[in-house]
């Protein structure tokens, strides 16, 4: 391992420039939160004319993920491919980005807030000796480079503004799915870099005996999503049509206890009293008219959309968006945009 | 085998208030538990204790008044305890506090195990345990989900990490963080309170630490600084959504992919 000693609060802030963005591979694909990474940085980057620099580590196939990075207006991407990064291990992973940094002095790192990514940034901000805000869902920076990071602490009942002042590199993990993906830029100018890797800095500790994808059936409670038909769905083939909107959004569909009982559906997939409790990101009711058995086990999700041609129905005294309409309008019409939007 | 977990005592409720006008955290009653997260390090290092034999010692940084948190463990099973405790050390960030933390297990003789919760509950960075194990230069594997096996030379175990559940094998000395409700933490026992009620609990201060430089420690060693708290934005009112069926399906789809929701 690398080690690099500097003291917190003995450094120069002008010998650290740009920004270093880890680009995280998951199963040889790029994973989403980088592109977000990057728009943010560009923002930023403007601001005080830094570059947006990205680093990438990893085994067969890395160098071709590198590529597909510069058409979002990048300036230099640099990766260390060796088989000896086949498979995500912090240790020898931060060796690799820590090279990188020594090399490169960056003045803020954003890493993704994924599982890896929080395993990976607390190493190299304790090896360079410096500050790291933890899950930042808002970025900006101050013409004098510092930046200005807000994250949720306290599970999410209060929001801290973090800044570290007075050491470099400023690093961060960054919440998915909350900062604008960035757009490909017409003229790309940036490269790729290749960075010479020895066999111990691609040498690990940790030896993985075996690595599977998982694909088990997700729990009601962990579903994002989820499509609730009710009553207003008269039969088995409108709640084919509901089924279609679930997927469309990559959720699952329940059933108020009416639907279960006549056969529509199991008691696993029921909300309410007799059923589960769920708290899912969006929940979309279809036909349902909002009885306190069934409301009380899901007032807790973060958005609520109701569909339902009663304006009176009480369901809408929960909801955040309110659709007083013919479900069989709306549903069929929502399943449309959704699957189109996913193709663009 | 000697096995250390480090565990926090925390406020009791993670329910902040904010002062509106002055931005400060309102005084939240002073009531504190054990970090919810850190009881499944603890019960992870005693079922491991019982197949490999050793020693499990918690290790905690905070007031004086952690040592009922020390005792609760020692009520679960745990044989040693200790508190950094000096108000040198008060208003560290997560690379002091790591720092001291990983002082205070090479003052105890170091350890082959060491054990973190996934993250706290008031804090809540989830990065403590990692940063403990790069000052100690030992490999970690974080948010561990099983240990798979386990015998003198190394332990095996199972992350999920997203789309893929990794097996890896690690030789100690080596740092797991273990995610939640991977196994049930065991209740106290009400022997083992008898039994330990007049088991000490070590206290260490900056005096103890083998690196005596103070810059390390507290706020002065914290290189980030919490410029200002406030309450996050409250959701905003219903809306109604108007027109014909498709005009409202496509407002819809355009406020929930705007919120990023969709
Ligand atoms: C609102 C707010 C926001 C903050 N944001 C940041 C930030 O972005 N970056 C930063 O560096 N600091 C931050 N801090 C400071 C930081 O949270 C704590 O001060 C730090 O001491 C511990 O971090 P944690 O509570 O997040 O622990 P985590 O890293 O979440 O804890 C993980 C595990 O480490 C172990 N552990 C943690 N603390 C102790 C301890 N004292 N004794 C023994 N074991 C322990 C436990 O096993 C625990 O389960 C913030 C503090 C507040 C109040
Ligand atoms: C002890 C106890 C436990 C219970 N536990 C549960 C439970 O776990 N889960 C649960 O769900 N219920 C539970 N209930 C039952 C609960 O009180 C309600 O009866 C039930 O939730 C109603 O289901 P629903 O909304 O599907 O049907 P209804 O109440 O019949 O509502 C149907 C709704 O669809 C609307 N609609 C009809 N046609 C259309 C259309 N074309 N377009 C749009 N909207 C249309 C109507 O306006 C109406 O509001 C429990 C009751 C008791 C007493």
């Amino acid at each position: 391992a690398i080690r690099f000693e500097q003291k917190a609060k003995s450094f120069d802030k002008d010998k650290w420039k740009n920004f270093l963005i880890y680009v995280e591979q998951e199963r040889g694909e790029i994973h989403p939160v980088t592109f977000e990474l990057i728009g943010e940085a560009r923002k930023m980057a403007v601001k005080v004319g830094y570059q947006v620099n990205c680093v990438i580590v990893g085994g067969k196939g890395t160098k071709e993920n590198a590529e597909k990075l510069l058409p979002y207006g990048v300036d230099n991407v640099y990766v260390y491919e060796h088989e000896g990064f086949e498979g995500f291990r912090a240790d020898c992973y931060t060796d690799a980005v820590a090279d990188c940094i020594a090399a490169n002095k960056p003045s803020s790192v954003l890493i993704g807030a994924t599982a890896l990514g929080r395993s990976l940034a607390p190493r190299l901000s304790t090896r360079f000796h410096t500050g790291l805000t933890a899950d930042c869902t808002t970025l900006d920076i101050r013409s004098n480079t510092d930046m200005i990071q807000i994250r949720p602490a306290f599970g999410g009942n209060i929001m801290a503004q973090i800044g570290i002042t007075k050491s470099r590199p400023q690093f961060a993990t960054v919440r998915y799915k909350v900062m604008d993906k960035a757009e490909k830029v017409k003229n790309p100018h940036g490269q790729v870099v290749v960075c010479p890797v020895n066999e111990k800095m691609a040498d690990s500790r940790i030896k993985i005996l075996s690595s599977r994808v998982i694909d088990k059936v997700k729990s009601l409670e962990e579903e994002d999503v989820l499509v609730v038909a009710g009553r207003g769905v008269r039969n088995e083939k409108d709640v084919e049509m509901c089924r279609e909107l679930a997927d469309a959004l990559g959720g699952q569909l329940a059933f108020t206890r009416p639907m279960v009982e006549n056969g529509f559906g199991d008691v696993a997939h029921q909300i309410g009293l007799s059923g589960r409790t769920v708290r899912p990101k969006l929940v979309i009711t279809c036909g349902v008219s909002g009885a306190i058995q069934f409301t009380s086990c899901m007032t807790g999700s973060d958005c609520i959309v109701a569909i339902n041609n009663d304006p009176e129905a009480q369901i809408f005294n929960v909801a955040d968006y309110c659709i007083v309409d013919d479900l069989y309008q709306v549903v069929p019409e929502l399943t449309e945009l959704i699957k189109n939007r996913k193709e663009d | 085998m000697k096995i250390v977990v480090c565990m926090k005592q925390v406020p009791a409720t993670s329910k902040v208030d904010i002062d509106p006008e002055t931005g400060a955290m309102k005084r939240m009653s002073g009531e504190t538990r054990t970090n919810p997260y850190d009881l499944f390090a603890l019960e992870t290092a005693l079922s491991i204790r019982e197949k490999t034999g050793g020693t499990v010692t918690v290790l905690t940084m905070g007031p004086p008044q952690a040592e009922e948190m020390i005792r609760d463990a020692y009520t679960m099973g745990a044989d040693e305890g200790v508190i950094l405790s000096d108000r040198k050390f008060a208003g560290a960030d997560v690379l002091a506090t790591s720092y001291a933390l990983a002082q205070g297990i090479q003052v105890i003789g170091g350890a082959d195990l060491i054990i973190c919760g996934r993250q706290t509950t008031d804090g809540d960075t989830a990065q403590v345990g990692p940063a403990i194990a790069e000052h100690l230069t030992i490999p970690h594997a974080a948010w561990v989900a099983e240990i798979m096996d386990v015998n003198e030379k190394n332990i095996q175990v199972r992350q999920d990490l997203v789309s893929v559940s990794q097996v890896s094998e690690i030789p100690y000395p080596c740092l797991l963080t273990i995610d939640k409700d991977t196994c049930v933490p065991r209740l106290p026992s009400y022997l083992l309170k008898k039994a330990t009620s007049d088991r000490p609990v070590r206290i260490l201060s900056f005096e103890d630490m083998p690196d005596q430089d103070l810059s390390r420690y507290g706020l002065i060693g914290s290189p980030t600084s919490v410029e200002k708290m406030f309450a996050p934005e409250e959701s905003e009112k219903q809306v109604y959504l108007e027109g014909t069926a498709k005009e409202k399906a496509d407002r819809l789809v355009a406020l929930l992919t705007g919120k990023k929701i969709i």
